[in-house]
Parts: C-alpha cells; sequence; structure tokens
C-alpha cells in the first residue's frame, strides 16, 4: 500500500489553470477527499496521481518514489469512474478477472483471486449472470471488483456514487467505507457532496478555482473554517454569515456587530474594517428576551430537529433546534449565539482571522 | 383552488397493481406530500388525478364533482414533471406565458405580462426573461417550469419530484420557496417525492404508500413520532430507524418482535455493552456506528465524543417503537 505526496502540482490546459499550486499528503492506508465545485481541479488533480494527465510542473510520490512524469501503466494505481464501465458481452466473473488475464496470471491464481473479491463484495451468487440485468448497486460493486482485484498501490475513485438515487446512494457510501476498513488500501476520492466527504473520508482537501482552500479532519474542517467558502460548502445549511463594519484587538473576547456586544472566541491579531460573523446554525440558540432580535420566516421540520429561518436587520440567519421548541413564524424572537464556535472572516480576502478556536488549523500566518 | 378527493382508487397496468383501494382526501388549501420508494404507486395517483390515466374503478373529486369523464384540460389542474420540458426556441417570457395564452383561457396581454412578472420575481428569474430557454443552467430551467404552473390558478398544483435533478443548496432554497408561494397562494398542491426531508419540511400532510395502498396520512410530525408500521417508521429520520430483534432488551410487551429505536430512543452510559465499530463525524452531528451483540446499529453522539473504534459504550432503549412479526405497531 501506498504514502502519496504531492508537491507544488500544477496543471495548465492552454491558457486556463485548472491546478495552481497543490501540496498535501495522503498517509498510508487513508481514505482521502478531494472535495468541491464543479471546475474547482479536484477530478485533474486525481488525473494527475493517476497517470492520466501529467502535471504542466510539480511532484508526485508515490511511496517515496517521483512518479509525476510516469505514464498511468507505471503507477500501479486502480480507477473507479463515475460511469462504471462494464465490459457488456462478459459475465461478472471474466470482468473481475479481465485484469488479471490479460496480466497472464496463471488460471488456478486468477479464480482464488476472483473468489476471494467476490467474497469481500458479496457477490459470490451473481458470478456467472451477465452484466447487463445487473442492478445499479450490483454494477458499481463489479466495477469495484475490477479494481480491488488487482491488488493495487491506491484506489483513484471519481464519484463512484454520483449515478445513484439518494437512499442508495447512502447505503453504498457505508459499504465502500467499510470495505476500506477490511482492506485498509490508500484510496483517494473525488466527489462534489460535502456529506460524503465528512462521511467517508480520514482527510479532506476543499479545492476551489484550482486552489486549496483547506486540508484536514472533517471536523476540523467543520468547526474551524479557514476561509468563507470552506464554511459556506460545508455543512447543510451552511454556516450563517453576518456583515459589519468594525475593529478587534489581539486579545479581545467580544466584539460588537451593530451596537450588539457578542462574545468570540479570543482573538490572536487584530483586525479594522469590513468583517462577517460566521456562525454555525446549531449554534444560534432562540430566547425570549435576549437584546438581538429577528423576525422567523420558515420552520422546516426534520424529527428530532427542526430548521427556524430568521431575519435580522443583518441578514437572514438559520437555526438548528429541538423541534419541541415552538418558533412561528411571523413572530419576533431574541437570538443568542454559541461565542466558543464563532469565526470572524475578513470580508474582502474571505480568510477566517486567528483566534483560539482556529490557530492550530489554519496554515496561513 | 379546492379540494381533492380519492375515493377507493384502483389502477392496475397488466398484472400490476399500481395503486389498491386508495382513498386519499387533500383539503383546500393542503400542501400533501406522497412519499414511497419507487414503485409505490406516487406518479400513479398523479397522473390519475390530472386524468392522464383513468383509474379502474373508484372515483376522484375535486371541488366536489366527479371528474373521471371530463379531459385534462377541463380539470383545471397544473402539472410540474421531474424532466422540466420548456420550449427551446421560446424565451423565458414567453415560456411562462403559454399556458395563459391558452384559447381556453384567453387573457388579456395586460394580465399575462403582470402574471409573468409576478411569478419571476417569486422564483428570482426576472433578470432572465428575455433569454432563450436553452440557455439557462439546470436550477433555472427548472424553476421557470415551476413558474409556468403558477401563473395559473388551477384547482390544484400536481408536482412530480421538480427538486430532484437540482444541487442541494438551490433544493434547499426551492423547498422554502415553494412552501412560502403556496402559502401565500393559499394554494392546494400535492407534491410527489422519495426525499424524506422534502417530505417532512413542506408537507402539511404527508400521505404514505407501501405497493400500492396508502398505509399512513397525517402531519409530518405524526408520521414520524407515531408510525402505524415498521414500514412507515423507516421512512422517516436520519440516521434510520434501527430495527432489532426485540428480545435483545427486556421490556418488551407480548407480541413484539421488533423494537424501533431511533437514535433519540437509545440512552447511552447505562444498559447492554455495544463496541464502537466506527465514528463519523458529519459536522453538526456525529453518529455512532454500534455492534450489540452481532447486530448493527447507527445512533447519535455528542459531536466532539472521544470515543473511538473498539471502545465499549452501554445502551439501553428509551421509549421505544415496538413492532409485532408483520411490522404492524404494538401500542
Amino acid at each position: 500500500m501506498a504514502e502519496i505526496v504531492i508537491r507544488n502540482l500544477r496543471k495548465e490546459f492552454g491558457d486556463f489553470t485548472a491546478v495552481q499550486s497543490s501540496s498535501f499528503k495522503i498517509e498510508d492506508g487513508e481514505f482521502f477527499m478531494l472535495l468541491g465545485p464543479s471546475g474547482c481541479g479536484k477530478t485533474t488533480t486525481l488525473r494527475m496521481i493517476a497517470g492520466l494527465e501529467l502535471p504542466t510542473s510539480g511532484e508526485i510520490y508515490i511511496d517515496g518514489e517521483e512518479v509525476g512524469q510516469k505514464p498511468a501503466s507505471e503507477r500501479d494505481i486502480a480507477f473507479v469512474f463515475q460511469m462504471f464501465a462494464l465490459y457488456p458481452h462478459m459475465n461478472v466473473r471474466r470482468n473481475i478477472s479481465y485484469p488479471l488475464v490479460s496480466q497472464g496470471m496463471a488460471k488456478a491464481q486468477v479464480a482464488a483471486k476472483v473468489a476471494e473479491v467476490s467474497r469481500i463484495l458479496g457477490i459470490e451468487d451473481i458470478l456467472d449472470r451477465p452484466v447487463g440485468g445487473l442492478s445499479g448497486g450490483d454494477r458499481q460493486r463489479v466495477a469495484l471488483g475490477r479494481a480491488i482485484v488487482r491488488d493495487p498501490k491506491a484506489f483513484m475513485m471519481d464519484e463512484p456514487l454520483g449515478a445513484l438515487d439518494a437512499e442508495f446512494r447512502e447505503r453504498m457510501a457505508e459499504e465502500l467505507r467499510a470495505l476500506h476498513d477490511r482492506m485498509g488500501a490508500t484510496t483517494v476520492y473525488v466527489t462534489h457532496d460535502q456529506l460524503e466527504a465528512m462521511q467517508m473520508g480520514d482527510k479532506i482537501v476543499v479545492m476551489n478555482h484550482g486552489v486549496i482552500e483547506q486540508f484536514g479532519a472533517p471536523q476540523d474542517i467543520y468547526d474551524k473554517p479557514a476561509t468563507m467558502f470552506v464554511a459556506d460548502f460545508i455543512g447543510s445549511p451552511s454556516m450563517n454569515f453576518l456583515q459589519f463594519h468594525g475593529s478587534v484587538e489581539a486579545g479581545a473576547r467580544q466584539v460588537t456587530l451593530h451596537h450588539h456586544e457578542f462574545e468570540i472566541p479570543q482573538m490572536r491579531e487584530p483586525f479594522d474594517g469590513d468583517m462577517v460573523f460566521g456562525v454555525r446554525p446549531e449554534h444560534v440558540r432562540l430566547t425570549d428576551d435576549a437584546p438581538y432580535r429577528a423576525e422567523v420566516l420558515a420552520t422546516e421540520y426534520l424529527g428530532t430537529t427542526q430548521i427556524v429561518t430568521l431575519r435580522t436587520r443583518d441578514g437572514d440567519i438559520k437555526a438548528r433546534t429541538p423541534s419541541d421548541q415552538t418558533a412561528r413564524v411571523g413572530e419576533t424572537v431574541g437570538l443568542e449565539f454559541n461565542g466558543a464556535t464563532v469565526s470572524l472572516f475578513d470580508n474582502q480576502s474571505g480568510r477566517a482571522l486567528r483566534s483560539d478556536l482556529n490557530e492550530g488549523v489554519l496554515s496561513h500566518g | 383552488m379546492g379540494d381533492v378527493a380519492l375515493r377507493e382508487v384502483t389502477k392496475t397496468f397488466g398484472k400490476t397493481v399500481a395503486l389498491s383501494a386508495v382513498s386519499l382526501d387533500i383539503p383546500d388549501g393542503a400542501f400533501v406530500v406522497l412519499l414511497g420508494p419507487t414503485g409505490a404507486g406516487k406518479t400513479t395517483t398523479l397522473r390519475l388525478i390530472s386524468g392522464l390515466d383513468r383509474p379502474d374503478s373508484g372515483d376522484i373529486r375535486i371541488a366536489g364533482r366527479s371528474v373521471l369523464d371530463e379531459t385534462p384540460a377541463q380539470r383545471n389542474v397544473a402539472m410540474v414533471f421531474q424532466q422540466y420540458s420548456l420550449y427551446p426556441h421560446l424565451t423565458v417570457r414567453d415560456n411562462l406565458a403559454f399556458p395563459l395564452r391558452s384559447p381556453i383561457l384567453k387573457t388579456p396581454e395586460d394580465a399575462v405580462a403582470r402574471k409573468v412578472k409576478e411569478v419571476a420575481e417569486v422564483l428570482h428569474i426576472s433578470h432572465k426573461l428575455d433569454n432563450k430557454a436553452t440557455a439557462l443552467s439546470g436550477g433555472e430551467m427548472q424553476r421557470v417550469s415551476i413558474g409556468r404552473a403558477l401563473v395559473r390558478r388551477p384547482e390544484i398544483y400536481l408536482m412530480d419530484e421538480p427538486l430532484s435533478s437540482l444541487d442541494a443548496k438551490l433544493r434547499a432554497d426551492l423547498r422554502i420557496e415553494l412552501k412560502r408561494i403556496q402559502a401565500d397562494l393559499g394554494a392546494t398542491l400535492l407534491y410527489v417525492t422519495h426525499d424524506q426531508i422534502e417530505a417532512m419540511t413542506m408537507a402539511t400532510h404527508v400521505g404514505v404508500l407501501d405497493e400500492g395502498r396508502l398505509v399512513q396520512f397525517g402531519p409530518p410530525r405524526e408520521i414520524y413520532e407515531n408510525p402505524v408500521s415498521l414500514y412507515v417508521a423507516g421512512r422517516l429520520g436520519l440516521p434510520r430507524i434501527n430495527a432489532l430483534p426485540a428480545t435483545l432488551f427486556a421490556g418488551a410487551p407480548s407480541g413484539a418482535a421488533t423494537i424501533g429505536l431511533r437514535p433519540e430512543h437509545i440512552q447511552q452510559g447505562e444498559g447492554s455493552p455495544s463496541r464502537v465499530v466506527r465514528v463519523e463525524h458529519l459536522g453538526d452531528q456525529t453518529r455512532l456506528h454500534l455492534d450489540l451483540e452481532g447486530h448493527d446499529l447507527i445512533t447519535l453522539t455528542d459531536v466532539h465524543t472521544d470515543l473511538e473504534p473498539g471502545d465499549t459504550v452501554a445502551i439501553q432503549p428509551r421509549n421505544p417503537l415496538y413492532f409485532d412479526a408483520s411490522g404492524a405497531r404494538i401500542v
């Protein structure tokens, strides 16, 4: 299995720069997510690691060996695509064994390998079926089987669940993660679905416009976003942003937002100018007596919790509250924020200001 | 706007029973969501009400009159499909105006213009009115196709998974928009989806369909808290309700075969030891995958929990749901 190190990786397509200058490290055995909206460079990054695209500059190390300019066939990596292409004229067994047969592996060995892989994937009973009549899930399992059977150093997966419907996707995501836990193979996985990334990933790289916005463990990225882009992209509903003009000193524990004082994590840098006060919906509390007032615009029941949309004089806010707390559309309530979780951003650049909360996580200084 | 009623409606396609003796009352001004997996009969219900299909037996009444002998146009319903079908050669404005210019309605042009402007504002597409329909993003196209229904004042709006092809953020925005529009207009709306979040957040009433039968009908909260069966309990709630053998815990009532545990029904700290298999940090919530005597279950825990795979957590039920061997709820 493999450790993958990316250093100053860049890719240009003519005038267009798909990936600016990426550096990150994928530990051996990690389930690693490349996350971002379409066009952010995540698939290009994956294809460069796999050797399907050659970088314009920068290095890719697999287990210490620089492979950036080597062809895919010399990298020992298996690729699983969004549109899983199976050989339609072959049955499941022949689809899975194909990569081994084409390598010239002995028949008995191929049979043993296919048996092992189909057991891992739970598809032993469909081995002799043609792939044409299979359900979406079974087709995906066969595609995975064809990747696993070679025992590659690492797996590259490009939105392998993208084409499946929501309920089934959830199940396949769990299956895929459980499979990874059993096999322990380094996996690099591209998705635009933040929930999928949070759910399955050990580490996440969040990309936007060819630039890495943040790199870290899912919960850290959620709690301590490095930029407004990350804060907005991760989480559903996403982080609330209240824009204001003001200043904070290094060491400050409070900020004044349109004449209201709010607690914040202790600041590590001063700032003066246009700022954004960022708070997650679950850290907004509705109380009768808080002086910061808001009008309830909508409530959305979700079982144990509900999402309440509120209008403040500084913009709309969403709160996640217990569903037994009543909130009536049209009424005015007071809002409190859990100060320990608040992020402040520079409104112009979008970067998070350094504080007690995020100091250990932010790379910029 | 009107109320719509189905009485003992049955529809078969060859040997397949799509709907089986379904009775359903959609009150005037209600937002009814039909929920169920593929093949449960959701879309068939819409097509029968709209007049695109005829029931084998039973009656369909709109605003008190039986409509079985009426054409779709006579029934005065507006339908929005999952696949938006806009006229590609027309602008957004003309696409929106199209239903109003129908020879049956004969709307004066100034009224058409006013209506189109109003609906475009509601759907935030005013700035695209002069674009060709083909020059829009997927989300914009779907808003136009919803808009084309909204320009009319039918007895009922029928919508078939109109948001399912949109991305998550836009879907969340349009959920609130649609709910607001419906409430503002006092419109009667029947909406079909397999997305439980749409059902819970928008509906005044949820109807749960299972293989052509309407198995429960009521407000979302009632369906969630008081499901009549294990099947219904599994339709709402994330993470999904855990269904385990009732004998795993003491205190099951007689006849109980299955104990149903939603995350809020699992108390941590006391009871049977379970092994942590996986800790899933989703940001606003952290899911614990547990193994209890060989049975998988998923619950929620403190967002910043220290628990790791291999740890032991004691759990016990708290006000769980019980079901008999057929899956029916035991109260």
